[in-house]
């Protein structure tokens, strides 16, 4: 139960960070909250010779707003934007995703980026990001680039950052007024990663949804986006019988594998359930909203 | 060749250094170096909660933050929570009289996660303090005195004249 001996760096900017992880790819791992890579380290699943600790950069730790977005920086901890107000009012899924997640010792270490760049299926970050449209932007020895979300989750713990290249910010576009946001899931224990998660995101125009957002997690090897159920939900009001359909064609369109903890079956059925109550709570806080603002 | 790192922090209000392999969690720093044994390890995967301290003022697992990463801030230790003659904290009190613990192994984790609770919500309902304990695991309890023994700390604390410590943490909210 304990790590492999390995050379640590603590850089102290991004681009000597960069220049580490180029000298060391092969055999570096990127150090961020640790939540996930110290229990590998512990179990020897892991046995890189470098670690590359983000730790000391402060500019990585940053959350800021522009005209239309929400900047979080790849080191800004899960519990430094839960209670954010910026996170509340700009982007309520990310902050109704986050008392999901673990407990909270946990969450006052782990970053938001550590848990985007580890890519866990079943983790709750992914699917708010793949919800929200989110852009990745990365930072290597070839520069920046932006990453859509549909393409950085690539497959289980898999996503499109090289080997020599940082996650640093991810950048939300800003909720417009009237806009509500839930997330619903089942675990077989509190604080334990979920068997499957549903995270809704909806605005709320004269009573109907618009801009329905909605993303699955436990389905699949990446965080399902379930366009057909956003569809049938967008420009109606969600009653029961519509969202039963939405339910319907969410279980006709994944295709979940089961294991130890819950069959495919299960899986299958209960993504449905969470997806009907995921879009009712995030309808009732949109239309919250718009009821104060009013 | 791993390397080595000279780690100089604030432990229960005094000021240690050491030196430690870069893969010494906090944990073994802890017990190994500065031979401050309260803390305990349970699984040393971050799942029990045996491990907690409080990483400036927030409540940690020590088993996934490798002793490095505590440089240059401020631990507080299952040690550092009773006054400095030995008397109990309102929190070990409560465990106490509660019978909140049964072979303790876990309770040096779960004072710790209390007193966090408490300095940030003086007044936490059960909801909050399940929240706030729900990942530290006991096996011998049941986990209901552990319960008890919170809401009577905090009504220990509310009812005692208050503290400059306890002032402080007011004020940082
Ligand atoms: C008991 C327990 C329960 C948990 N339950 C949940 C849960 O329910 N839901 C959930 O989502 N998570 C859960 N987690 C994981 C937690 O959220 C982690 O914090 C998160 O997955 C990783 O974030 P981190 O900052 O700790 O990253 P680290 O552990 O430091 O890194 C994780 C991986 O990402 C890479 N990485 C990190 N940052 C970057 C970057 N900026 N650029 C490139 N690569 C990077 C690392 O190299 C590593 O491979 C749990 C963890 C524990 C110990
Ligand atoms: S020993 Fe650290 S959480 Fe179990
Ligand atoms: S008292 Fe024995 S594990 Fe909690």
């Amino acid at each position: 139960m304990k790590p492999v001996d390995f050379e640590l760096h603590r850089p102290a900017t991004t681009d000597e960070a960069i220049a580490l992880l180029a000298e060391h790819a092969a055999e570096a791992k990127v150090l961020a909250g640790g939540q996930s890579l110290l229990p590998l380290l512990n179990f020897r699943l892991a046995r890189p010779d470098h670690l590359i600790d983000l730790g000391r950069i402060a500019g990585l730790a940053q959350l800021r707003r522009t005209q239309d977005e929400l900047v979080v920086g790849a080191m800004v901890r899960q519990a430094q934007a839960e209670r954010s107000p910026a996170v509340a009012a700009h982007a309520p899924l990310l902050a109704a995703a986050f008392p999901n997640i673990a407990h909270p010792p946990i969450r006052n270490r782990g970053t938001v980026g550590g848990s985007l760049a580890h890519a866990d299926p079943a983790a709750e970050l992914p699917a708010v990001a793949r919800a929200l449209d989110a852009v990745f932007v990365a930072a290597g020895p070839r520069g920046r680039r932006e990453i859509t979300s549909r393409d950085f989750f690539r497959a289980n713990l898999m996503t499109d950052l090289e080997a020599d290249e940082l996650l640093v910010e991810i950048r939300f576009s800003r909720a417009a007024p009237h806009t509500g946001a839930d997330f619903q899931e089942v675990g077989r224990r509190r604080g334990d990663f979920a068997l499957v998660g549903a995270a809704a995101q909806v605005t709320v125009d004269d009573g109907l949804l618009s801009d329905v957002r909605i993303c699955l997690t436990g389905v699949a090897q990446t965080p399902h986006r379930a366009v057909e159920a956003e569809d049938l939900l967008t420009g109606h009001a969600p009653d029961p019988a519509l969202l039963a359909r939405a339910a319907d064609a969410i279980r006709d369109t994944i295709d979940p594998s089961g294991d130890l903890h819950a069959t495919a079956g299960y899986r299958r059925d209960v993504a449905g359930v969470l997806m009907t109550r995921a879009v009712t709570g995030a309808h009732r806080r949109a239309t919250e909203t718009a009821a104060e603002a009013a | 060749m791993g390397s080595r790192h000279e780690i100089e922090l604030v432990v229960n209000g005094e000021a240690r250094r050491g030196t430690a392999p870069a893969r010494t969690s906090l944990a073994d720093f802890l017990r190994d170096t500065l031979g401050l044994t309260g803390t305990h390890l349970g699984c040393e995967h971050g799942v029990c909660g045996a491990c907690t301290v409080l990483l400036d003022g927030a409540p940690v697992r020590s088993c996934i933050v490798l002793a490095v990463q505590a440089d240059g801030h401020a631990v507080t230790t299952i040690e550092g929570v009773s006054g400095p003659d030995g008397r109990l904290s309102p929190v070990q009190e409560a465990f106490c009289q509660a019978h909140a613990l049964q072979c303790g192994y876990c309770t040096s984790g779960m004072v710790l996660a209390a007193q966090a609770l408490l300095d940030e919500c003086p007044h936490p309902g059960r909801a909050e303090i399940d929240e706030a304990l729900g990942g530290n695991i006991c096996r011998c309890t049941g986990y209901v005195q552990i319960r008890e023994a919170v809401e009577q700390a905090a009504r220990a604390i509310g009812s005692a004249p208050a503290e400059p410590v306890a002032e402080e943490a007011v004020a940082h909210d």
